[in-house]
């Protein structure tokens, strides 16, 4: 290891334990989703009274915030590409980008949730109200999560203290950051895509 | 920087302070092993009175709802409260030296898997006497669904009480503690092992460690989710378990067992690891078949996955499911099969020496083999309709977690207790112990086999003197109480023997593994200098291993602990409680508690 950053040990396998703790976590975390996407199939069209997906779903709208959920992982990236390369200007301003943009797609949902609410669907009007906010809630909590935690580490680059030692403190957030994508891609396909 | 060689925190702080804010895995290991211990004598008790009702036809000793209450409680208090946190003790005592670590990879994380289960256990059980506190008729409030509280009997229409709340409440702040422990081990035992510690080194009780650990971090988010809805359908109204709105209560049964089969793996698999270090050492043998015995028991943690709905036979699935799942449940028998051989054949020719924790390995196997063979009967669906709900469900399941899991773990603590307390345990002591706890709890539970099939369900409070069962279960009750005696035994020897027994030394049975090199009990920072090892039985091979210094070379660091941990556990357990009581306002300024804290931890200076 000759470039292990400060205070890291060598490791067994050579993985730096933080990011092989967070691979795990991910792994957890799919069945997590798993469990959550598989209850929304198995309820699908087995509501007993509307509103339906179908009658409320706007796909032209979450097609827009799917957009800019998988531009804010391109952002992620080049934020993890400035940071390594010890950029702080660029790693600020791609940071900024994807807590940004992260922001923008819990804003359509929370316009999304408002408009559903006003057609006459909530958490508690039928199956689908139950599963779907309860699954597309729980990504947002997790997006939210990231926000707050991509923030924290904007913060901490103004402070100064996110030097390219600190590379893996931004690999790991990235990762959390791309797998809260990669659900959402699963989510739009199952909820929207496929009625 | 702070580096220490001392033993013991700096003394500046009380002891009480040194304990709250420890990060050593080894008093993290000692706490978890009290407290659950607490935690089983606690579901013991409830199991004597549950005994107590049922000894003679007709008895009135406790109410129908206080019966509820007591199986369920027992039921949840042993699986989660007592056996998952005693294998915790375990992983968290001896994993980290069998490895050749210093700790383990996250120590911060590992405190707040400990506070976050003792507030989770704290919470559980204080619904025994919060029922003033909701404007119950009764003292008690405990949980009264049963373990596996299902749906819709929690529902807030046939539950309005607070009892459900406690338990999917208590539950989901236990499955934070579990996942943050699989995270943490895993990292534990894939990276932090000495050099020359391949995979293929490792001591069967660490790898069975790690195949539990892989199990908690997969199958724990399903039972979380389940519970989520559970209680999403309790405080929030939604319908995920309401049959007028469409819903399916199987949903709840396919969650709740896609979690339930696997944590069955995960309470007797760290038991399966203990009797395979105990059984070479007290053989004088290496482990027959070692490779065998790992790729088992990864084939058991990979098979539990697909067993599930035969917890489910009776409620109709179809025969193409019950057939499927009567075939892959009596598969996994294969891989158990395989290790009760290699166990057997560990034996074969050893010097057998039969001190407590030997008594309490074989028991394992003998009481292990009775209830994976009433397990196989039950994995044929037209025998499962006949057993299904019955007593002879009960008896099956305690001689795999009484006769297993328990047994298992008592032959971990008498075998590691000397490495713990650095004192050996009083063998006459253990000796009544074993005794009695063997014929307890085969008069316990092989009549419960009968009592079912000739017809009493499990979970009523009471029969009729016209089964004629009353001798069958007036000897059931004499077993349990004898069992009972048994653990007072235990604890008389643990209390005079934590002081006053036998100075051990490093290595009092002659053992092969990694922990055996180092002092009893090791210090702080468990290893002088971090061990090369050259072979898989470190002590026992030809090749010797160079020896360990017996003071470091050069000064050793020890974390300072940190109290975060526990600050962070009390903000979760807090939104518990504001959740328990409808107060939003609680349940925020809890979470902020929860956020302070994380932050905090993740910005002090911890070097590991």
């Amino acid at each position: 290891m000759t470039h292990a950053p400060a205070h890291a040990h060598a490791t067994s396998t050579g993985l730096d334990n933080k990011k092989l703790a967070f691979w795990t976590f991910i792994g957890s975390e799919c069945l997590l989703f798993g469990s959550l996407i598989s209850t929304y199939l198995i309820y699908k069209g087995r509501s007993v009274r509307g509103p339906t997906p179908q009658e409320i779903l706007n796909i032209p709208l979450t097609s827009v915030s799917t957009f800019d959920l998988l531009m804010s992982s391109l952002a992620m990236v080049l934020a993890l590409a400035a940071v390594t390369r010890g950029d702080r200007l660029w790693a600020r301003v791609w940071l900024g980008t994807t807590a940004l943009l992260g922001a923008l797609f819990l804003g359509f949902q929370a316009y999304e949730f408002t408009a559903f609410v006003h057609e006459g669907l909530t958490i508690t009007t039928n199956l689908f109200g139950s599963t779907f906010f309860t699954l597309t809630g729980f990504h947002g909590g997790h997006v939210f999560v990231g926000v707050v935690w991509l923030l924290t580490l904007l913060v901490r680059s103004f402070q100064g203290k996110l030097g390219p030692d600190k590379t893996i403190n931004v690999e790991i957030a990235g990762l959390y950051w791309h797998f809260v994508d990669v659900v959402w891609i699963v989510i739009f396909t199952v909820v929207y895509l496929i009625q | 920087m702070a580096t220490a060689v001392a033993h013991e925190a700096p003394a500046t702080r009380s002891v009480l302070w040194s304990w709250i804010t420890t990060t050593d895995h080894k008093r993290i290991g000692i706490l978890y092993g009290v407290t659950a211990f607490a935690f089983f004598l606690l579901g013991g008790l409830e199991a004597l009175v549950i005994r107590l009702q049922l000894a003679r036809s007709e008895n009135d000793l406790v109410s129908a709802d206080m019966f509820n209450q007591l199986f369920t409680m027992h039921g949840t208090t042993m699986v989660f409260l007592a056996i998952m946190p005693l294998s915790a003790a375990f992983f968290n005592y001896i994993v980290p030296l069998q490895i050749g670590a210093r700790d383990v990879a996250f120590p911060r994380l590992n405190a707040f898997s400990y506070w976050v289960f003792l507030f989770g256990g704290l919470i559980l059980n204080s619904s025994f006497i919060a029922g003033p506190l909701f404007g119950a008729g009764s003292l008690s409030v405990a949980p009264n669904a049963g373990w596996f509280g299902y749906a819709n009997l929690t529902s807030r229409a046939y539950s309005p009480g607070a009892n459900i709340d406690f338990w999917v409440l208590g539950l989901q702040i236990l499955g934070v503690a579990s996942l943050a422990a699989g995270f943490n081990f895993i990292v534990t035992i894939v990276n932090l092992r000495a050099p020359g510690m391949r995979l293929m080194r490792l001591p069967v009780f660490t790898w069975m460690t790690l195949v539990t650990q892989f199990i908690v971090v997969t199958a724990f988010p399903v039972i979380t989710i389940a519970l989520v809805f559970l209680m999403f359908d309790r405080f929030f109204g939604t319908n995920f378990y309401s049959v007028s709105a469409g819903g399916d209560l199987l949903l709840w049964q396919h969650l709740f067992w896609l979690f339930g089969h696997p944590e069955v793996y995960i309470l007797i698999l760290p038991a399966m690891g203990i009797v395979s270090e105990v059984l070479p050492t007290f053989s004088r043998k290496p482990l027959f078949g070692y490779a065998v015995v790992v790729y088992s028991g990864l084939l058991i943690g990979v098979m539990g996955w697909g067993v599930w709905s035969h917890h489910m036979f009776s409620v109709g699935l179809g025969p193409i499911p019950d057939s499927v799942f009567a075939a892959t449940t009596m598969l996994i028998a294969i891989p158990t099969g395989v290790k009760i051989f290699n166990w057997l054949a560990t034996m074969w020719g050893g010097q057998l020496r039969f001190t407590t924790a030997m008594l309490f390995a074989v028991g394992f196997i003998a009481m292990f083999i009775i209830g994976g063979l009433s397990g196989v009967m039950h994995a044929a669906p037209p025998a499962d309709l006949q057993q299904t709900d019955t007593y002879f469900v009960v008896g099956h399941i305690h001689y795999v977690l009484f006769g297993g899991a328990i047994q298992g773990i008592f032959a971990g603590i008498y075998y590691w207790w000397p490495k713990v307390t650095g004192r050996l345990m009083n063998e006459r002591l253990g000796r009544v112990h074993f005794t009695l706890s063997f014929i307890g709890m085969n008069l316990a539970f092989f009549p419960m086999h009968f009592i079912g099939l000739l017809g009493m369900p499990r979970r009523v409070y009471t029969y009729g003197p016209e089964l004629g069962l009353d001798t069958l279960n007036l000897v059931s009750t004499v077993g349990a109480l004898l069992i009972g005696v048994s653990v007072l035994v235990f604890l008389v020897n643990a209390w005079r023997t934590r002081r006053h027994g036998d100075i051990a030394g490093n290595d009092p049975w002659g053992a092969a593994t990694l922990e055996w090199t180092i002092p009893s009990p090791p210090p702080a920072y468990n290893f002088t200098v971090i061990p090369e090892v050259v072979s898989r039985l470190p002590r026992w091979s030809r090749t010797q291993m160079k020896a360990i210094p017996d003071v470091p070379p050069e000064p050793v660091h020890v974390p300072g602990g940190s109290y975060w941990p526990i600050v962070a556990a009390a903000g979760l357990a807090g939104m518990a409680v504001g959740a328990l009581f409808h107060t939003l306002w609680v349940v925020l300024a809890a979470a902020a508690v929860l956020v302070v804290a994380i932050y905090a931890w993740a910005f002090e200076p911890f070097e590991v």
